[in-house]
């Protein structure tokens, strides 16, 4: 019959009138600069660097080897090496970055810096509001902006935070075996040594006196 | 305390000009009504746009506007005042005296046609005799204004908009014109008021409403129809396709004359839902006998709001058509069935009181639903398309 179709359909858009009133599950905005939802943990929006302890400056993961700058295929990312050295969280001495800008009005969100950084240093914020009204100065992070704690880390990434700091940890110590296996390996040479040398002097070599 | 609270209007009327000297009083009391009028009905367009939105809104599992005012009912106040307070924009290349003109005539041709529509007892503007003639001269002069716009742009999109609107109404026209002839065949006049007066006795408890007879069932859903194509309302809102023609003939007016066409549009909407009401469902009378106390101006600004709803349902449902469906609608199936009820008013009006006239009248009108739908909007099966010069 013609128009049943219309009447099926006037029924179809009735229910839903009605039932936007009746049940909340259908209602799904969110209103919001009032409400808002936790963003899913695999959000990413720009990268951000990590640094361990209180001191952002001392605590900075990056040792400024800036694979990350030359990987970014937009090239957003603007590093000056360190002219001296200083420990990193593993105790070794290395660079540090002077300067470590990214400007987030070319920044893709591609993740690629993350995913080459071999020391963990960048990684992947959620902060979104990141509106200004200066287009040049105010979307070109800093060092300082950019430095977020480990904690800050774990609240917005907390799985693969806590990945992270165990791969760390794994590395700390097996950078801190070797290291004591090198200094057993010294000892042991060292003592070698002296024993050879004790050895020496103990028995001169025939004919050593000519 | 019924009767007062019905005549309220035109007893405030009265009072007020009672201050004037004899003379001056008739022309006062048309001055104060079509003050009225024209407070009202945009009042009415500015709480639509409201509910519009927010009906629509809630159809499509949405919030709708709830940031001005408690629930977004101020909504219609930002509204006016960003149409305000926008730059007016006249194309260079426009004929300028006549993109003025065409929202001015619409609105003003819109707001004749309240002139004659009985909103309550006693409370039409004008008692004309030839008032159904007035009021579809009046909107059929709405035609004229939308291709003045669509022609003074000089633009494509604002022309095309304007040439389908112009067939569109024009096919329409004759449907919305022959159903109402039918309810002219059976009251015997061309009066609004009369029309009303004849459909509001009550047979038991229930109201005599044209719309409560086979032959007035039919002609409302042809009138219906026909009044949607009319006021450009979806799914006949080809005029102003936004997906294909930007939007239509109104796409070069900007700031408040594009207001003044969005108030015409919704001004006719108002006018042709109050004609509806007028003619099949009773204008300003109670739909039971008991309801009678209820003053007669509620009555008929429930049924026009009524109508509007089912605009906005109707709104919240329906896809556009595309412009040969719509031609093929029109000429193939509203026409034709339109005639039908036409004769099948005349077999009502001659066959006399009696159950015959209702099984007989029912059954030709049914009869020919079913056969029409099946015949003349069937499916057409198309083979597949070959393309000669693509291979």
């Amino acid at each position: 019959m013609l128009g049943e179709g219309i009447l099926k359909g006037m029924m179809e858009t009735a229910k839903n009138f009605a039932g936007s009133y009746v049940s909340a599950e259908r209602l799904t905005t969110v209103e919001y600069p009032e409400e808002r939802i936790a963003p899913v943990e695999a959000a990413r929006v720009f990268p951000f660097l990590v640094y361990d302890g209180g001191d952002w400056e001392a605590g900075l993961r990056c040792v400024a080897c800036q694979i990350c700058e030359k990987e970014c295929p937009p090239k957003c990312i603007y590093i000056d090496k360190s002219k001296d050295k200083k420990p990193d969280h593993v105790g070794k001495a290395q660079f540090y970055p002077t300067r470590f800008d990214i400007d987030i009005s070319v920044c893709m969100s591609c993740q690629i810096c993350v995913e080459v950084c071999p020391f963990e240093a960048i990684k992947m914020d959620t902060e979104f509001e990141l509106a200004t009204d200066d287009r040049f100065g105010g979307l070109l992070l800093d060092r300082e902006q950019l430095a977020k704690s480990n904690e800050y880390y774990h609240s917005i990434h907390p799985t693969e935070a806590t990945a992270v700091d165990v791969r760390l940890a794994e590395e700390k110590a097996k950078a801190e075996t070797k290291a004591k296996a090198a200094a057993d390996a010294a000892a042991a040479k060292i003592a070698t040594a002296a024993i050879a040398a004790a050895a020496v002097k103990a028995a001169p070599p025939a004919g050593g006196g000519d | 305390m019924a009767a007062t609270l019905d005549q309220i209007f035109i007893l405030l009327r009265n009072w007020l000009t009672g201050f004037l000297p004899g003379a001056l009083r008739p022309v006062a009391n048309v001055l104060l009504s079509v003050v009225a009028i024209v407070c009202v009905f945009p009042g009415l367009f500015a709480l639509t746009t409201v509910f519009e939105r927010k009906g629509l809104a809630r159809i499509q599992n949405r919030l709708g506007p709830n940031r001005v005012g408690p629930f977004g009912f101020f909504q219609p106040i930002a509204d006016g005042i960003k149409s305000l307070t926008k730059e007016d924009i006249v194309p260079s290349s426009a004929n300028a005296a006549v993109h003025f003109l065409a929202p001015l005539v619409l609105v003003v041709t819109v707001f004749m046609g309240f002139a004659v529509l009985p909103m309550g007892r006693n409370m039409a503007l004008v008692d004309m005799d030839a008032g159904l003639l007035f009021f579809f001269a009046m909107g059929a002069s709405t035609e004229l204004s939308v291709f003045m716009a669509g022609w003074s742009s000089r633009n494509k999109y604002s022309l095309m908009g304007a040439m389908r609107a112009v067939a569109q109404m024009i096919s329409y026209e004759v449907v919305l014109l022959l159903s109402s002839v039918a309810v002219v065949m059976i009251s015997g006049s061309l009066s609004l008021e009369k029309i009303v007066d004849a459909q509001s006795h009550f047979s038991g408890i229930f109201p005599n409403w044209y719309i409560f007879t086979p032959w007035g069932f039919a002609g409302f859903v042809m009138f219906a129809i026909a009044a949607t194509a009319e006021t450009n309302r979806s799914p006949f809102d080809l005029p102003e396709g936004e997906s294909e023609l930007v939007a239509g003939y109104h796409t070069e007016y900007s700031g408040f004359k594009f207001a003044l066409f969005f108030l015409g549009e919704y001004l006719a909407m108002f006018s042709i839902s109050g004609l509806g009401t007028t003619l099949f469902l009773g204008g300003w009378s109670a739909p039971f006998s008991f309801l009678t106390w209820v003053p007669s101006w509620i009555w008929f600004f429930g049924k026009v709001m009524t109508s509007i709803f089912v605009f906005i349902w109707m709104r919240g449902t329906l896809p556009r058509l595309r412009q040969d469906q719509l031609m093929n609608f029109a000429w193939k199936f509203v026409l034709p069935f339109t005639l039908l009820d036409l004769m099948d008013t005349a077999l009502w009006r001659f066959m006399g009181e009696g159950w015959q006239r209702w099984v007989l009248c029912s059954a030709i009108l049914a009869g020919a639903f079913a056969m029409m739908g099946r015949l003349g909007m069937r499916k057409k099966h198309f083979g597949p398309r070959s393309y000669r010069y693509a291979e």
